[in-house]
């Protein structure tokens, strides 16, 4: 185990220096000149002149690795340069717009474990039944529909029709419940699916019959069944989280939630490069440590792998 | 090969599922002589039409024919994920046959660069290419290219590992035929299926994403109709006139489900055992609806 937890470890650092390389080129296949671009969000005239001064002003005219290593070095220190359209640092921008996407993501999940959990065991233990089917339905519909009609729908009928909840925005505390319920239903069903699936393996498993024989209740058994079967649905919602907060770049731009993806947008449609390089980097660092530590997870709640 | 076909004739589901994807596909090629409007032609006294026989969907705000967007919106929507799907479908298949064939340094290589790429989470990646190369449909195909081809690299190198370990492959070496020879006469012929489950699937997110993407308005720009743009102009006027958000929600709901399905039924025609354990989950909204076992005879 420890050779692979090394390992593991180790292997991370060469896709993080793919990443950061990767965030940094992508600047430099972009068709136009980042300085006349960055001239041009403030809404002045590029000539040859300012042109000029801007590229030095960026540093565009140094050597590719120079201005690699000096924008790393920079990055590692949380400085990820200046905004083009109101010079502010990207950082600050960030950091003000990161904690509303993981509070929507964190309510998302939440939705997303309890639901799941609660569909999916009903579903296993009374499989096949009128229920279960039911439900399946109801889940399958639910999850087949694209998230950004589902959240207008939702809107519409929440927000307009019924006047509940607020439309948009995040003043009132219940502004949450549209934007994470829309979130949360494309992951429910994988969820519903994967629990109930394991669940109804580990039914036909030798344990379920040894307990039935011991005369365990029913209860006691499906508690059996329903922890033995968490293992799949755990990794996988491991790395759902990356995804998640990912996702949430439709849904905030709906909902007008005041989070990264609607700055990314935004920055996307500004044509603001650093912004969109600093998104792009902290989304692929947090997705690539979600998945270490689902990794690792895994192989620390496995007790055949912790062994081996 | 002869199994999977009768299999997947004798799939009810599957073959109507097939039957309207085909008309949809169909219709999106033949809008211009069908859709009885144009697309983009405005007639703004006649805006927020409710369905009527002129307008079998109604009018939208500026009073161009729903029905007829819908039509050209396919058309958009349904042939660039198809090209997408072909594009990303074709480098993850040779690469993916090259480092699974030869597997030694080429595979290594192969690997370590999608290791890198399936690192970003493709949504980001997206975002990140159209972010760059600015707004538009050529930009969001490349972008869904690059963000997609390391997946398809991965699972189709895994699918031509799984026959290179078969004895008819071993045989065909043995044998001495040529490497050309086996790819393409032993290889590819049995991978294929499986390599279309995973098209099929995938042309249903590329749909979405394509949709979710010119919704916020990095897509398709107007006045040209695409579905998810209908969608995000359906929700300025969401307040006055909610029913503009049926139509174009309606057939991304309808086409990606149904691609979905698809994908299912030539998973389960191709490998019948498989799915036998499980039960077939794609069955739950028709059992739910029809209230009965779907029998796939073999």
């Amino acid at each position: 185990m420890k050779q692979y937890i090394v390992k593991r470890l180790l292997w991370t650092i060469p896709i993080l220096i793919g990443i950061s390389f990767f965030a940094f080129i992508l600047i430099n296949l972009s068709p136009s000149d980042p300085a006349e671009v960055a001239i041009r969000v403030n809404e002045i005239t590029p000539t040859a002149e300012n042109v000029a001064q801007m590229r030095e002003q960026l540093g565009l005219d140094d050597p590719f690795m120079t201005r690699y290593l000096s924008w790393l070095g920079n990055a590692l220190q949380g400085d990820f340069g200046n905004s083009y359209v109101n010079n502010k640092p990207v950082a600050e921008e960030i950091a003000k717009a990161l904690p509303p996407t993981l509070y929507l993501s964190l309510v998302s999940l939440l939705i997303i474990v309890v639901v799941s959990v609660a569909v999916g065991v009903l579903c296993a233990v009374k499989e096949d039944s009128f229920t279960d089917q039911i439900m399946r339905g109801i889940v399958f519909v639910g999850t087949a529909i694209p998230g950004f009609w589902a959240g207008i729908l939702l809107m519409w009928l929440f927000a307009v029709k019924l006047k509940w909840l607020p439309t948009s925005g995040m003043m009132t505390p219940a502004a949450v419940i549209l934007p994470a319920v829309t979130l949360a239903l494309g992951y429910i069903s994988t969820y519903v699916r994967l629990i109930r699936n394991n669940m109804i393996q580990n039914k036909r498993e030798n344990y379920v019959l040894y307990g039935r024989v011991r005369g365990l209740s029913e209860k006691t058994i499906t508690r059996h069944i329903f922890k033995n079967s968490l293992q799949t649905s755990l990794t996988a919602l491991g790395m759902s989280i990356p995804k998640l907060i990912a996702g949430t770049v439709v849904i905030e731009n709906i909902f007008a939630w005041p989070g990264i993806g609607r700055l990314c947008v935004t920055a996307i449609f500004n044509r603001d490069f650093p912004m969109i390089q600093a998104y792009v980097l902290i989304m692929a660092v947090l997705f690539v440590f979600c998945n270490l530590f689902v990794d690792l997870g895994s192989v620390w709640i496995d007790p055949r792998r912790r062994e081996a | 090969m002869v199994g999977f076909f009768k299999r997947f004739r004798n799939d009810s589901l599957a073959m109507s599922v097939s039957f309207f994807l085909g008309m949809v596909i169909l219709l999106a090629i033949l809008a211009p002589l069908i859709a009885p409007y144009d697309p983009t032609a405005q007639n703004i006294i006649a805006k927020f039409q409710g369905p009527s026989l002129a307008h079998w969907f109604g009018t939208d705000q500026l009073g161009r024919d729903v029905f007829s967007r819908i039509l050209y919106g396919g058309r958009v929507t349904i042939l660039i994920s198809l090209l997408t799907m072909v594009v990303t479908i074709l480098i993850g298949t040779i690469l993916g046959v090259l480092a699974g064939y030869f597997r030694g340094w080429v595979d290594d290589v192969i690997m370590r660069i999608c290791d890198i790429m399936l690192s970003f989470p493709s949504e980001v990646l997206i975002l990140a290419i159209v972010g760059i190369m600015g707004t538009g449909l050529t930009n969001i195909m490349v972008a869904m290219v690059i963000a997609k081809w390391a997946w398809y690299v991965r699972m189709i190198r895994a699918i031509v590992i799984s026959f290179m370990d078969s004895n008819y492959i071993r045989f065909a070496k043995v044998a001495g035929c040529s490497t050309g020879h086996i790819i393409r006469k032993h290889l590819m012929v049995g991978a294929i299926g499986e390599i279309a489950v995973l098209a099929t699937l995938d042309t249903a997110t590329i749909i979405l994403n394509i949709s979710a993407l010119s919704f916020l308005g990095l897509g398709v720009q107007p006045p040209t109709a695409e579905w998810g743009m209908m969608l995000n102009e359906a929700k300025n006027v969401m307040i006055t006139n909610p029913g503009q958000m049926l139509a174009p929600g309606m057939a991304i709901f309808l086409v990606v489900a149904a691609f979905n399905f698809l994908g299912d039924s030539i998973q389960e025609a191709l490998n019948p055992k498989i799915n036998k354990g499980l039960k077939g989950q794609r069955y739950s909204l028709y059992q739910a609806l029809f209230g009965r076992e779907k029998m796939v005879t073999e």
